[in-house]
């Protein structure tokens, strides 16, 4: 433990030295370099019901999306399409950017806490629940808007201590059984954890049908499931530690074309 | 109390000749409560699903199907039809309240 603390602080001093000279944090390298989709993780049987939008019940969400981005709701009289017109327009690759960095409150928010300021902010509504139906379904229906886009999000400049918090939650050991994310989706993917095949727990997916849950779930539901499978105490959806890990987990997909609606077990 | 009975969703397909035998494809929203699960608190949540599905072509049932509880939520339904005329299609689903949702679809041949 304590020699591997050591060389630990080494490899940082050389980490700062470089970002010195170059005068910026230094590019972080990702674990996997060619990530691949839950996708090639999934049963041919749950990709038929994915691959046909008749068949993928996430389209109900998507449906009733669309309705609510045309209802006018609280105070300010307006609807989504007030301000943001024609969804298949300008919600065009705004999910393969999400979460960002917004300038004006000066950190980093995700798809579900963008809608929740547009609501509270402009409208003059009430936020909606993170991962309830209502939210779920607004962001399927704008996540629909970027499919097969490749997720390019931005970590630089100001929104890189985001991201930085994001991985060190990603490779912090937790719960009982004393487990990174990667001692399952780095170090075991492709193997079978019990009834599961371990995939490389990419995002690009999200928001995905589970029929496990028989509904379409958030990112951040998924991995409070995945705190609880380790034991651990997970912290809240809609925080700044999920907040933070979801930016880190959409760079560890860049690359990956939007997928969402998924479907998985 | 029922869980409502959400937006249906029906597809037919866009071109069809006089003759052909076509799938028709329906998609309901609904919780498919099995009546065998329990909340937090231990008690049996209701038995809450869709017990029947019925189509009609012009007023003429054409196509009807009880549900069991195993099924899951969000039930899929696909049927073939052999199409000679034009006419309305029209689907109902039914929960265990009797209560039910109707949707109506145009069959139009080419
Ligand atoms: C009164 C105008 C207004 C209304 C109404 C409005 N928005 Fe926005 N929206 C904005 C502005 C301005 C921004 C820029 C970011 C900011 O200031 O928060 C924005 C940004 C966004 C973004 C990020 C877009 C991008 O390119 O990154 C999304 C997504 C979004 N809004 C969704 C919604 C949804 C969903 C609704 C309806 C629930 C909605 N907005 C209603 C004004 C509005
Ligand atoms: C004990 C093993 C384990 C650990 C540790 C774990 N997960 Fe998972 N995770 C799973 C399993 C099992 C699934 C479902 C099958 C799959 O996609 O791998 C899953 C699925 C996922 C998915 C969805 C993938 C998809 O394509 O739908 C994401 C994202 C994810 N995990 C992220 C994380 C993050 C972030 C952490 C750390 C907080 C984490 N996981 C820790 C076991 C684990």
């Amino acid at each position: 433990m304590r020699r591997a603390a050591l060389v630990g602080i080494g490899a940082a001093a050389l980490v700062a030295a470089v970002a010195l000279a170059q005068g910026g944090p230094p590019e972080p390298q990702r674990q996997i370099p060619n990530p691949m989709s839950g996708r090639h993780f999934a049963t041919p049987e749950t990709l038929a019901i994915q691959d046909d939008d008749f068949l993928n019940p996430a389209f109900l969400w998507v449906e009733e999306g669309e309705e609510a981005w045309n209802r006018v709701e609280g105070t300010s009289g307006q609807s989504c399409a007030s301000c943001h017109q024609d969804a298949r327009e300008t919600m065009r690759g705004v999910r393969a950017r999400m979460p960002a960095y917004h300038p004006r409150l000066q950190r980093v928010v995700t798809l579900e806490q963008q809608v929740n300021i547009c609501r509270t902010e402009r409208m003059g509504a009430p936020a909606l629940p993170i991962d309830s139906r209502p939210l779920n379904a607004i962001t399927t229906f704008i996540a629909l808007q970027s499919r097969g886009m490749p997720v390019n999000v931005d970590i630089s400049g100001p929104a890189r201590p985001f991201f930085d918090a994001g991985e060190r939650f990603y490779n912090t050991r937790r719960g009982q059984l004393d487990m990174r994310c990667g001692s399952c989706h780095e170090d075991n993917y492709g193997r079978y954890l019990r009834a599961d095949l371990l995939s490389q727990g990419m995002s690009n997916g999200f928001p995905t049908y589970r029929l496990k849950e028989q509904r379409v779930i958030s990112l951040q539901f998924r991995l409070q499931g995945c705190v609880n499978d380790v034991r651990g105490e997970a912290p809240p959806m809609g925080g700044e530690e999920f907040t933070n890990l979801e930016f880190y987990l959409a760079w560890r997909a860049q690359g990956l074309p939007v997928e969402s609606p998924s479907v998985r077990r | 109390m029922a869980a409502p009975i959400g937006q249906p969703r029906v597809r037919l397909p866009a071109q069809v000749r006089a003759g052909e035998i076509i799938e028709i494809r329906t998609l309901i929203s609904h919780v498919m409560e099995t009546g065998q699960r329990r909340d937090q608190a231990g008690n049996v949540i209701p038995r809450d699903i869709i017990r029947r599905f019925e189509a009609k072509f012009e007023g003429e049932l054409v196509f009807a199907m009880d549900l069991a509880p195993a099924i899951s939520a969000n039930p899929y339904i696909a049927f073939q039809f052999k199409a000679e005329r034009p006419g309305r299609f029209e689907f109902t689903w039914t929960n265990d309240a009797g209560e039910s949702r109707t949707a109506t679809q145009d069959l139009r041949l080419a």
